[in-house]
């Protein structure tokens, strides 16, 4: 998310209320990943120790390998660090 | 008009029981124990319908009041000194909460070493944690004040929490004939609070949520402008209130000002001996005069401006060492607000009173003295003095 996009002081509750129940669903914390984890889904073998390991519960499980949730990946490196195939890769989210 | 014999802890409590107060929640210290103690009276008695909350701590105090004031209620706290430190994290938890709460604070200094008389010690270590803060001269300004602290601090666009600073002991604890108000005078003055938000299962909200980089400045913004807003919400509540009870409040009161060539400005009980002097030495024909702040937050910068307008030098009391700092907080803040003015006065720093330490008529003379001789030869001896202590 883009600073834009947020509401300015004069418009948001008084204090920081938030009005609305479960908004939290739409906050995403993703955003300040510096490293992207790319699964590689020939060498993924489902072993889920990426799953169990993710700090943030990131890792979206399919039924032959596994996808990450980028809007809450901080790009840690646990998952590519624990793959035992080494069928994740760490890349710098700049390039 | 009713005359009743108070004390300032006495007046500010009967000023409390006179507000419909909801929920109080205190722990008592010295000099602000009689206003919390004269409370649970009127409580045990049954003359108000306030919960009584006994908590174990000042932390725990003001951790409840915030809660009660976020349920929509009209809370009072009271502390002073080593319980308002212990406050101190719970401090800005209110004023960020927004929460309405007024608290009498009876000014006493801080430990170490440990001394329970009056000085401002206590408000000036929490001076920015988004409170407003009013200091009172006496019993009656202590009881006025609390009534206007309500109506300022509930203000749709202030819903910051007010102090009312009264000097430990010699406010706190003199006994003055004050003029108090009808209970229906008061009632009309300080209607019930109409909080924003209410406890309503239909709508349910979150307070107090954790809030990063990308909103936690745009809240601060917010304060600040509910601080700026304190201005014109207090005089108007200020020319309100002179309309039930034909006594005048604002900002800031000048004596003597209009011609002054030299002037003191302070806090608190110091003015009514600060004017005693100036009057003796306007009998000689010495041109001086008095500004006391009623608003020390948010400060009455364009008050301070219009007052020192044609001043040639003035002194400072602070009755509370920043230590390290240029000047004490009230002189630093005086400093700002001229620094801009073309040929600002020479100012100078007093710093007095500590732990409770008598200031006499003759040391305010010895002052004026002082600032006069500034204003004749335009230099200040001594940026920062140290009035009444010991070499």
């Amino acid at each position: 998310m883009t600073s834009t996009e947020k509401s300015g002081w004069k418009s948001l509750p008084m204090g920081g209320v938030v009005l609305e129940a479960g908004s939290s669903l739409k906050y995403k914390t993703g955003d300040w990943r510096a490293f992207r984890p790319l699964v590689e889904k020939e060498k993924c073998v489902n072993c889920l120790l990426c799953w169990i390991y993710c700090p943030d519960s990131a890792i979206v499980r399919r039924e032959k390998w596994v996808e990450v949730n980028y809007d809450y990946c901080k790009g840690c490196g646990i998952c590519a660090h624990e793959c035992p195939k080494e069928a994740i890769k760490m890349v710098e989210e700049a390039k | 008009m009713t005359i009743v014999g108070l004390t300032g802890d006495e007046a500010v409590a009967y000023a409390v029981k006179q507000s419909r107060v909801d929920i109080v929640a205190a722990y008592p210290i010295t000099p602000q124990t009689i206003m919390v103690e004269r409370f649970s009276k009127y409580v045990a008695d049954g003359e108000v319908h306030t919960a009584y909350a006994c908590v174990e701590s000042e932390h725990s105090a003001l951790s409840a009041c915030i809660g009660a004031s976020l349920t929509g209620a009209r809370v009072f706290t009271a502390t002073a000194s080593q319980g308002l430190a212990l406050m101190h994290e719970m401090l800005y938890i209110a004023s960020g909460l927004r929460c309405p709460i007024v608290m009498g604070v009876a000014n006493r200094a801080l430990s170490a070493p440990i001394n329970i008389h009056g000085d401002h010690s206590d408000m000036m270590g929490s001076r920015d944690s988004g409170w407003v803060q009013i200091y009172a001269e006496n019993a009656q300004e202590a009881y006025d004040w609390t009534i206007l602290a309500f109506k300022i601090a509930e203000d749709k666009d202030v819903q910051l929490p007010v102090s009312v600073n009264l000097d430990g002991f010699i406010i706190s604890h003199s006994m003055e004939g004050v003029d108090v108000l009808a209970d229906e005078t008061v009632n009309r003055f300080l209607r019930l609070r109409k909080p924003l938000l209410t406890i309503d299962l239909e709508k349910p909200v979150t307070v107090g949520a954790l809030c990063l980089p990308d909103y936690y400045f745009e809240f601060k913004r917010q304060q600040a402008e509910a601080m700026q807003n304190t201005r014109g919400v207090l005089d108007k509540a200020c020319r309100e209130y002179r309309g039930v009870s034909g006594r005048s409040y604002s900002a800031l009161e000048t004596f003597e000002m209009e011609d002054a060539q030299a002037a003191i400005i302070c806090l608190g009980s110091t003015a009514g001996t600060a004017r005693q002097v100036a009057r003796k030495l306007r009998a000689q024909g010495k041109k001086v005069g008095v500004v006391k702040l009623w608003l020390y937050r948010p400060f009455p910068t364009e008050e301070i401006r219009a007052a020192a307008k044609n001043v040639e030098a003035l002194a400072v009391f602070d009755r509370a060492v920043s230590f390290g700092a240029p000047y004490g907080a009230l002189c630093s803040d005086v400093v700002s607000a001229l620094h801009t003015v073309e040929e600002s006065p020479k100012i100078f720093n007093v710093i007095y009173g500590l732990g409770g330490r008598d200031i006499q008529p003759s040391d305010i003379e010895l002052v004026f003295n002082e600032v006069l001789k500034t204003a004749q030869t335009g230099i200040v001896k001594e940026p920062t003095m140290f009035l009444g202590v010991r070499e």
